[in-house]
């Protein structure tokens, strides 16, 4: 059933937004960093710890039966989500976990070596860099980056020139967390297939956002958190094709991923289990379900054209203000509603702290992107990302409060 | 006064602005050189330490950073040229600065500092209650503390 969009009806589900800070009625805008949770899903963890935990996999008894029922329904569930069959979708417990599964697993199966290229963008959250670092230095494989212009848009001319027949791996953002810009995947993804290269994409920022469909974007391989997209946290997806997933090595080995063990040695199961060794997140899984079975009751295109207008209005209230410079300033690209900017003259930290004095909870700091805010010349700044249930009211909230910074702090007119 | 304006006092925020001892001074016999960075922020602070003898004799600093860490690098410096006058402080009353000064800080608002004993510092009392901040005005002060132990 799909209802219409009403961010106050929305808003009603979400118990920690009656929250006050220091009597400020709480604006939530750090649903980039995680997202705040509606009620189905606490109820739905809950409910499956008071009434079928039991372990999954296993077992003859009722309950154990139950809970794996409920377990594999929400693989199905998670990865219609975005697009997939659910043999394609291995449980992880999140998007670290992820990529260093498939990195990890990469170097395994000795699929790289000296004189290789694995490509990232310069837009990198860290989880989506250090362990491409890792996996180069232990192979002896090269670490090549694709620069960002000043404006935040990826350099796709460079990308061109990157990309060539020695890359094995090109990894991308969908979307940045510190730019909020969509990245041409179709595009990195041509380049990649004529360089015979594996894609790897980090859908974090999108997966809260926008409606995917990850066999549709051509990637190879994706990786998404539960806790960004109204979930648990301790819960993510890795996504795979099935001839990519097939050819990939366990990474993490141990109980419940194999067939057969002898005391010398294992042979494993297909994916998705091959990648879940140990005892899996099981409640978590069960909330996420119950997480994006809440977010598909409302209109995709409703929630889009909210999130959109939410955007514009952050970002266009942000540049009538004075000192205030935006990352990823432009209006040419498609993004999402989240948006980093610096005060002149006042450090990220102190503006948080103001904000916070008025109820706003921003980011604040690198957001796990050091090297992108090294590029931009800065060490630090701050991050406002909306969700579902933010207002237009919220994003005045805010912008009023930015605008009174620099005069709290003594800086500028 | 509110939360906020507690934290960030006038004396703070001149400070934070008008950053007494930066610029690092050239090494002296018996100096050390520290690089301390607060890695959720990417605030950082390079700190020299001159020793003569038992007496701190010199303490200069670079960084950048929120006004907090600024501020506190700043009052610091202020704090040992007051107190120390031409000869400099003696080390173990510097170390009991700093021992003291970290008991404030960790005690969400329970000790206050002595303005007597921490005199510009002192105003750093409000960032107690804000535990997310006590790294902040830490940085100097673990600096020092650790230039200290290599000097």
């Amino acid at each position: 059933m799909t209802l219409p969009f009403d961010v106050a009806a929305v808003r009603a589900d979400f118990p920690l937004l009656e929250t006050e800070i220091d009597g400020h009625p709480l604006v939530y805008l750090d649903s980039g960093a995680t997202s705040q949770k509606p009620r189905a899903v606490l109820d739905a963890e809950r409910d499956f710890l008071e009434h079928t935990n039991s372990a999954v996999h296993r077992g003859a008894h009722t309950l154990a039966a139950e809970a794996t029922e409920l377990f594999e329904d929400a693989r199905v569930t998670v990865a219609g989500f975005v697009g997939a069959a659910p043999e394609q979708l291995v449980w992880t417990s999140g998007a670290t976990a992820g990529l260093n599964l498939v990195a990890g697993s990469l170097g395994y199966a000795g699929r790289l070596r000296e004189g290789d290229e694995i490509v990232v963008t310069e837009a990198e959250h860290h989880a989506n860099l250090i362990p491409w670092q890792e996996l180069a230095a232990r192979t002896g494989a090269r670490l090549r980056h694709i620069p960002v212009h000043d404006d935040g848009t990826l350099d796709m001319n460079a990308a061109a020139e990157t990309i060539g027949e020695r890359t094995r791996v090109v990894a991308f953002p969908h979307v940045s967390n510190v730019l909020g810009i969509l990245n041409p995947i179709a595009e990195l993804v041509a380049l990649a297939r004529a360089a015979g290269a594996l894609t790897v994409l980090d859908a974090c920022q999108s997966a809260p956002h926008l409606a995917l469909n990850l066999p549709e974007t051509g990637v190879d391989l994706a990786v998404f958190s539960g806790h960004k997209v109204y979930g648990p946290y301790g819960i993510g997806g890795l996504w795979g094709r099935d001839e990519v997933l097939d050819a990939l090595p366990p990474f993490t080995t141990g109980g419940s991923m194999i067939t057969t063990v002898t005391l010398e040695r294992a042979e494993y199961l297909p994916a998705p289990q091959r990648f879940e060794a140990g005892t899996q997140p099981v409640s978590q899984a069960v909330g996420l379900a119950a997480a994006v079975r809440w977010l598909g009751e409302h209109d995709a295109a409703e929630v889009h054209a909210h999130e959109t207008a939410l955007e514009k209005r952050m970002r266009e209230g942000l540049r009538s203000i004075a000192g205030i410079r935006l990352l990823g300033d432009t209006d040419a690209a498609e993004r999402v509603a989240l948006q980093a900017f610096a005060v002149e003259g006042v450090h990220a930290h102190d503006v948080g702290q103001f904000l916070d004095s008025r109820g706003v909870a921003v980011r604040v700091g690198h957001h796990c992107a050091q090297p992108l805010h090294r590029r931009f010349g800065l060490t630090a700044s701050v991050r406002a990302s909306a969700a579902i249930h933010t207002t237009e009211a919220e994003v005045d909230t805010f912008l009023d409060a930015v605008s009174g910074v620099r005069g709290f702090f003594g800086v500028g007119a | 006064m509110s939360g906020l304006e507690a934290l960030y006092q006038e004396l703070i925020l001149d400070h934070a602005k008008n950053k007494r001892g930066f610029g690092l001074a050239e090494p002296g016999t018996h100096s050390a050189t520290v690089h301390q960075r607060n890695p959720i922020c990417g605030d950082e602070i390079t700190l020299r330490v001159d020793v003569e003898g038992d007496r701190v004799a010199s303490v200069t600093w670079e960084g950048a950073g929120c006004s907090i860490s600024q501020a506190s690098a700043s009052m610091l410096i202020a704090l040992l040229r007051e107190d120390g006058g031409d000869d400099g402080m003696p080390r173990a009353d510097v170390e009991a600065l700093i021992a003291e000064f970290r008991e404030s800080l960790r005690s969400r608002g329970k000790i206050p500092l002595d303005e007597e004993t921490f005199a510009d510092a002192a105003a750093l009392s409000g960032v107690s209650k804000y535990t997310a901040r006590v790294k902040c005005a830490m940085l100097a002060w673990v600096a020092l503390e650790e230039g200290l132990r290599q000097a």
